[in-house]
Formats: C-alpha cells, structure tokens, sequence
C-alpha cells in the first residue's frame, strides 16, 4: 500500500515513521506528480497558512481536491481545518471536500494545549491519549459525517465520512498505532 | 492566562510532551522577526509558521548598543492580535521575571536569548518552571543539551545574529550535526565519559546517542539572508529556519519572506530553488563575521 504524507510543512516525518512501521510505502508529496500512484493521503499537522499558501503558489489545490474527493484522505489538525467546508475565515485556502464546519486554535494559544485520555468510535473500549496543540474543533457536522470522538463538552474532535478521516488531536505524536491502523483500513 | 474554559475534565496543559509538540508542528517552516503588526502580516501571508515579536531586528540591536531586553508586552500584544500564527518573544538569559511576564501575557514560545543583554552570567532559567515552551540557542551538543536539560522544547542554533553572514550558524549546526554523528558509534562505557567533557545530563547524551538526533526539534538562526542560506541549512539536516534581520532589512522583504518559505520547503529542488532566488532586490548588507572584534560577537553569551 502507498501511503502519501503532504510535505509542505509541519510534522510529516512522524506520520511517516508511523506508516512505515505499519508497513506501508510512504512517499512525501510536494508536487501534483507525486500523487499519482497514491492509494492514500495523510495531511499533517503544522500551520493551516503557511500549508495552504504553498499549495497555491505550487498548483496542489486541485490536484488535492480532486485527490480528496476519491480516495482516502486523512487530515490531523492543520490537515482537518484544510479537509473542511468552511472555517469561517474567506482568505484562507481550504480543500472544501469534507461536510464539517471548523473553527481554527478553538482552545486559545499555546498555553492552553493540552493532552487527555478519549474515548473513539471503533478504536475498542481502551481510550485514546489524545494530543491537542493549538487545535481546532468541529462545531458542526452535516448528515452524511460519522462523528467517532467528542470531548466531554461535547464538542467534536474526530469524524469521518465515507473514506475522509479528520482528527483535531495528533495521533502521530503518541506510540499508540491504532488511528494509523484505521486509516490503513480505509485505504485498503 | 487566557484559558476559555473548552478544557474536558483529566486534560493536562503545560506538559513536555505539548510544549515540545508545537514545536514539531514549526518543522519545514520559516520563523520570521518582525517589529510592527504590518511586518507581521507579511510574515504571515509569505507563509511564515510563526513571527518572533521585538521591539529591534539584531542588526539594529547590534548597531545602537546600550541594554537590549524583552520588548514593550503592549507592542508584542499588538502583534498577537495582528496575525493568527504563533507569535514568540525574547526575554534576556537568565532573567525569569521577564520570562513570567511573557507567560502572563499568553505568548506562544519564549526565546531566551544571547540577542538580548544577559541578565545572569551562570544560569539560565529553570524552564521546567513554565507551562510556555522555550526555545534556546547552542553552539555545539553539549549547549543544546544543557539546555534542554533546563526545560528547553527547542533548540537553535545561535549563529551570529544581525550579520547576515551564514558562517557561524553553519559552524553550530555541523557542530552538533557531527557530534550526535560520533555519539552514535560510541558504546556505553564511552558515553558517561562524553557526557562528563561536554558537560551534559548524561541521561540526554544517552537518549541523543538512541534517537541519533536531539530529543526536540532544531531550527537553524543567526545569519541567514537569502533562499540558499535557508536551504543550505536544511540540507545540512536542520528542521526548520529563523530569519532575523534578513528580511526586514533587506530591498523586498515580502518577495524575499515567501521566497525563503519556498526554499525550505523545496530544500532538495535546485530547479525551485533556482526560481525563487531570481530577482529578489538587495539583500541585507551585512557585517563578515571573520572581520568582527571578539568583544563584538553575542554568540559567546550563554553558559
């Protein structure tokens, strides 16, 4: 299976490590050439700006739309606010190809990123370490979208729809494998 | 501090693990200096991943002398507001009141830094002390880990800040680059013996010698001008770039901005790269380090 990782910025080595250590073949994507061959695509965490501004000036928005719209494609932080519809912010490129309304650094600045035990859909009984940095959150979710995890004030902070995956927190940054597991589901 | 109150029950802030964490998201990224809210915004829509608010780039501190210390909270508060990117600011070594100001404040990231005029000339601050991350400068492994020893949830190297002359952050990313090379075919018996002359927690030389890179992330600093300094930088094995003094004295600083953004990026594509250094306006002037006074240089400053 080859696994592609969005490599503009942010923490895409992590994702990587993961991917290889659950045997996929992981390729790092800068160009619209190098999605090609992808059966997947992992969209790291970093800064939403700085992501979102060098796929426009290196025309990856519509090979990345395209992409997204047929294969399976997993955004984690950075990478969720650019799966979503709408983030309420106009100037700010996004995909638009995942029916979630998101709302960027929802818990305020760095002091107040914070680390917490989640209960997800489809991981089995065993709460998840979830790491929030700066996150965002999901505050809506159209019919078609499965909400697998929610904090206990409810709101929502892992969702898929059909072969899109999102999560608020970062998976890639704990040695617990089983969200990497779940997108290799996906893409299979 | 500025908590809203979204926290779940159970859920830890402050901790290693998200302090060392926002620095991993900085990775592939450009940290840019800048002294008003307007240098902010073109920092951030050129794609910088986080702008370092103070009140003076290096090469102005460098030029007017006399004390540099942390930057009016009221000139960082405004930066804050102007951009939706981390925004970082220095406090001067050792001087923990300056870096609990900052804390209050809200701000992302401190830099105690050798830019500013030391407060302590034996110790740096107890970083563990904070639930804000800090980033420190190094000349070489035995800094970096020192300091990481201390708190640190990143490291730079110090290069010679307001120069625009790469060669001293080069000299300090080969530096630490080759040392983590030797550690790592060093056995055990050597190890306590290197941690001893570097004088680093030997738990960290141990962890570095295992990870075979430093247990945080590394940006390169000090001295880096144009799109081939960043990439040369990341070429050399560093996780991301600060540019001080770079920019905003330079001809194009918002053409220059997003060029070094590319740069870092496409570090090991010549032909991007080829690209983005066309017609970029002058660069910096800058000072040759190898022609600097001793008493001159700040990256002797740290301990």
């Amino acid at each position: 299976m080859n696994i592609g990782v969005l490599a503009l910025q942010g923490a895409f080595i992590e994702h990587e490590a993961v991917l290889r250590a659950l045997g996929a073949t992981v390729t790092q994507v800068r160009l619209a050439a190098d999605l090609e061959p992808l059966d997947g695509l992992v969209i790291p965490g970093g800064e939403s700006t700085t992501i979102g501004k060098l796929a426009t000036n290196f025309g990856l928005m519509q090979p990345l739309r395209d992409f997204a719209q047929t294969r399976p494609t997993w955004g984690t932080c950075a990478g969720m606010i650019f799966l979503a519809k709408d983030i309420g912010i106009d100037r700010q490129p996004i995909l638009s190809v995942m029916d979630i309304t998101v709302n960027r650094n929802a818990f305020g600045r760095q002091i107040d990123s914070f680390e917490v035990d989640l209960p997800i859909k489809g991981l089995g009984a065993l709460p998840f370490h979830a790491v929030f940095i700066r996150a965002p959150l999901a505050t809506a979710a159209g019919p078609e979208v499965d909400v697998l995890a929610r904090l206990e004030t409810q709101q929502i902070v892992a969702a898929r729809q059909g072969h899109l995956l999102a999560t608020a927190f970062h998976p890639e940054l704990t040695p617990d494998t089983r969200m990497h597991e779940y997108f290799l589901r996906l893409a299979r | 501090m500025t908590s809203n109150g979204n926290h779940a029950d159970g859920a830890q802030t402050g901790s290693e693990k998200v302090k060392r964490g926002l620095a991993q998201m900085l990775k592939g990224g450009v940290i840019m200096d800048v002294v008003t809210p307007e240098h902010a915004r073109i920092a951030e829509d050129a794609g910088a991943c986080a702008v370092m608010a103070l009140e003076r780039v290096p090469a102005d501190i460098r030029a007017q002398g006399g004390v540099a210390r942390m930057s009016d909270p009221d000139m960082i508060e405004q930066i804050m507001q102007a951009v939706t990117i981390p925004v970082m600011a220095k406090c001067r070594i050792g001087h923990f009141v300056e870096a609990q100001i900052l804390q209050a404040l809200g701000i992302d990231y401190i830099d105690e830094s050798e830019v500013l005029t030391p407060a302590d000339e034996e110790h740096h601050i107890n970083k563990h002390q904070f639930a804000v991350p800090f980033v420190c400068g190094c000349r070489n492994l035995g800094e970096a880990l020192r300091r990481i020893g201390e708190g640190a949830a990143m490291i730079r190297t110090k290069g010679e800040a307001g120069t625009g002359d790469v060669v001293e952050a080069v000299r300090h990313a080969r530096a630490v680059l080759g040392e983590i090379r030797r550690l790592k075919a060093m056995d055990e018996d050597e190890l306590f013996t290197y941690a001893k002359n570097i004088q680093a927690p030997y738990a960290l030389v141990k962890e570095t010698a295992e990870l075979g890179r430093l247990p945080v992330v590394n940006f390169a600093a000090g001295g880096v001008a144009t799109p081939a300094d960043a990439a040369l930088m990341m070429q050399l094995g560093m996780d991301g770039v600060f540019v001080g003094s770079g920019i905003f004295k330079s001809g194009d600083p918002a053409k220059r901005a997003k060029a070094i953004v590319e740069a870092v990026t496409y570090y090991q594509n010549p032909e991007i790269l080829l690209n983005v250094s066309r017609n970029l306006g002058e660069a910096m002037v800058g000072i040759n380090v190898s022609a600097m006074a001793e008493g001159d240089k700040i990256a002797t400053r740290g301990w």
